[in-house]
């Protein structure tokens, strides 16, 4: 009984510190760019929009804290928590069914729609829609790796880099034209695939939130079965874990949301893939710690991109791909030699 | 926990792996599961614990058709070492047992003291509790094959099934294993390839090309007819003058090779 209560209690302070810490992060997203913004300001906007306060605000100053630095800022955190999510996810339940460490580390880049066809046989539909994207963006690809490159080392971070952008930019593709994105999002297929930010707005976090929300919970609530995962789908399935049932619940709430962060701001790559890693290795391999640790951990780095990538360069954003892919690239190359020496 | 199978059958590539595999489950028995390699050994466990699909052939457990219960009702009866599970993930001993109590927990069900003990005595069954930090990734051959089956102590199944349980183990731990399966109020059923093992089980199956060709008390069962045609091998029967136990020493057949 007081064993139950103390880890409840545990429970609700980690949950506190988390959130604490995400707070900061935004509130540091606001307040760092090009116009540094003094954080008294953003309390007061805040408290002003909040709780309907008066102010003697600046209204250019209020203007950028309130529809351009925070919905950007909360949208990238849920890209960041959605995207390394659907990582971790995909990564927990395709392992075992492809034993082997390198076709793991493939797959663990691979792209939600990729292992959506390997894991639930999609038909061949898909693949030739997959091909045709292929063809169309084959030149922002090229740069895309060039810019890989760039940022490090890049391993075998090639065939699977590749396949998920081209999957990322498929999903997008089908969005973009379910949605017919509006122009300051449709700038170009570079910045589609590099990943931007900038045409961000109210109406972007209240889809992005409630989706990254969502898609938190339906994973957690999974977090047992997913943990049951470790040693294949048979062994899951002789647990007791409705094996197909969770993987089409999972893999459909994952390709939900990467489908809309990349809808939203563009492929933003190696999120997925190095975050949960990172997370495995402190907080361990258990679910039920590690979804929250890497939601977290997802939304805090893609806000700390996002900031890098408005000050890198004076009066130039860099995209925010090129970002991630800085510290995504020698993070994939890590995760590849840490992966065959364990072999 | 009684089972019945009828007809058990499953087909791989067009070529029937296991057919016509008749088993009627006595509970609290212990049975084994003999045959040599490829016979369907591992592929008929796997039809009995429900893991195949498009398999023929029907399974009750206790009068119900095993197809009709959920995964986790199912679980909560039945629990399996597979002779191959492994993983990548740097899981601790303790995780990995901890692993067998899923289907008695929901969602958001805690731990609770009653599952730790659980997990305690599965861990000292096997004699690893002194290991039980340990990362999966470190542990020998024997110590893991130990780790499933307390795993699969710890899901406090009524029917056991074990594929090979003593692969890797040191004789001391195979005897032990031996002990512990003896000892356990539960119906086991268990593949095993080291005959005068098999000795020990209460009735062993002879698989033979997706068949089980043979049934019974193994005293009746393992004949050196049966070794012939079935292993192979020929073999001397001793009479261990202690207990008056069967032995077997076996010869390559002068025809073979
Ligand atoms: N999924 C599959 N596809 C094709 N063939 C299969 C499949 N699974 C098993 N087989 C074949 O079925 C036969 C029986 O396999 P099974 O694993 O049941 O044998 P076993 O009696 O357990 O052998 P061992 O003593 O080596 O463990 C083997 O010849 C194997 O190659
Ligand atoms: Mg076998």
């Amino acid at each position: 009984m007081s064993g139950a209560t103390a880890s409840l209690r545990a429970l609700a302070a980690v949950s506190a510190g988390g959130l604490a810490v995400l707070m900061l992060a935004v509130m540091a997203g606001i307040v760092i760019g090009e116009a540094p913004l003094p954080l008294s300001a953003v309390l007061e906007v805040l408290s002003v929009r909040l709780f309907g306060a008066d102010t003697l605000l600046d209204p250019i100053d209020a203007g950028i804290i309130w529809n351009y630095r925070l919905p950007r800022t909360l949208v990238a955190a849920s890209c960041g928590a959605a995207l390394s999510l659907s990582g971790l996810v995909l990564q927990s339940l395709v392992r075992n069914a492809l034993a082997d460490p390198y076709l793991l580390g493939v797959s663990a880049g691979a792209s939600t729609g990729a292992v959506a066809v390997t894991i639930l046989g999609v038909g061949g539909e898909l693949i030739e829609h997959f091909r045709r994207c292929l063809c169309r963006c084959g030149a922002g690809l090229s740069d895309r790796r060039a810019a890989g490159a760039r940022g490090g080392r890049r391993g075998g971070a090639d065939g699977a880099g590749g396949h998920r952008r081209v999957a990322a930019f498929q999903r997008a593709d089908v969005l973009f034209i379910a949605k017919s994105a509006n122009a300051e999002q449709a700038r170009g297929i570079m910045f589609w695939l590099l990943g931007n930010l900038s045409g961000v707005r109210w109406p972007d976090v209240t889809l992005a939130v409630p989706i990254a929300v969502l898609g938190f919970a339906a994973c957690l609530i999974h977090a047992r079965a997913l943990d049951a995962f470790s040693f294949g789908t048979e062994s899951a399935a002789s647990l007791g874990v409705p094996v197909r049932r969770v993987q089409l619940v999972l893999i459909g709430a994952v390709t939900l949301m990467a489908a809309v962060m990349v809808s939203l701001v563009g492929a933003i790559g190696f999120v997925g893939l190095v975050i949960p890693h990172a997370m495995r290795f402190v907080v361990g391999v258990r679910h039920f710690r590690l979804i929250p640790a890497t939601a977290l951990a997802g939304a805090v780095f893609l806000i700390a991109a996002d900031i890098v990538s408005r000050m890198l360069i004076a009066g130039q954003v860099v995209p925010i791909g090129v970002v991630t892919a800085l510290v995504g690239a020698p993070g994939f190359a890590i995760i590849l030699i840490r992966n065959r020496a364990r072999a | 926990m009684k089972l019945v199978a009828q007809g058990l059958g499953w087909k791989a590539a067009g070529r029937a792996i296991v057919q016509g595999v008749d088993l009627d489950l006595v509970p609290g028995e212990t049975f084994g599961l003999i045959g040599p390699n490829g016979s369907g050994k591992s592929t008929l466990l796997r039809l009995i614990a429900g893991l195949l699909p498009r398999a023929q052939g029907q399974v009750w457990l206790d009068g119900t058709p095993l197809h009709r219960m959920p995964r986790r009702e199912i679980a909560r009866r039945i629990a399996l070492v597979s002779q191959h599970a492994d993983t990548t993930e740097t899981l601790t001993v303790r995780d990995a047992v901890e692993l067998g109590r899923t289907p008695w927990l929901s969602a958001f069900s805690p731990f609770s003291d009653l599952d730790r003990q659980i997990v305690d005595d599965a861990l000292d069954a096997v004699e690893m509790r002194h290991l039980a930090g340990q990362g999966w990734p470190s542990l020998s051959g024997g110590e893991r094959q130990r780790v499933q089956i307390a795993r699969a102590l710890a899901q406090r199944p009524r029917l056991l099934i074990l594929d090979e349980p003593t692969n890797h183990l040191d004789i001391h731990h195979q005897l032990a294993l031996l002990r512990l399966v003896a000892g356990l109020d539960m119906t086991v059923v268990m593949a095993l390839h080291d005959l005068n093992q098999a000795m020990g089980c209460d009735r062993v199956g002879v698989m033979q090309g997706g068949r089980m060709v043979a049934c019974g008390r193994p005293a009746d069962v393992i004949s050196t007819a049966l070794l012939s045609e079935t292993f192979r091998v020929g073999a001397r029967i001793l009479t261990d003058p202690a207990d008056d136990s069967l032995l077997y020493r076996f010869h390559m057949l002068e025809n073979d090779g």
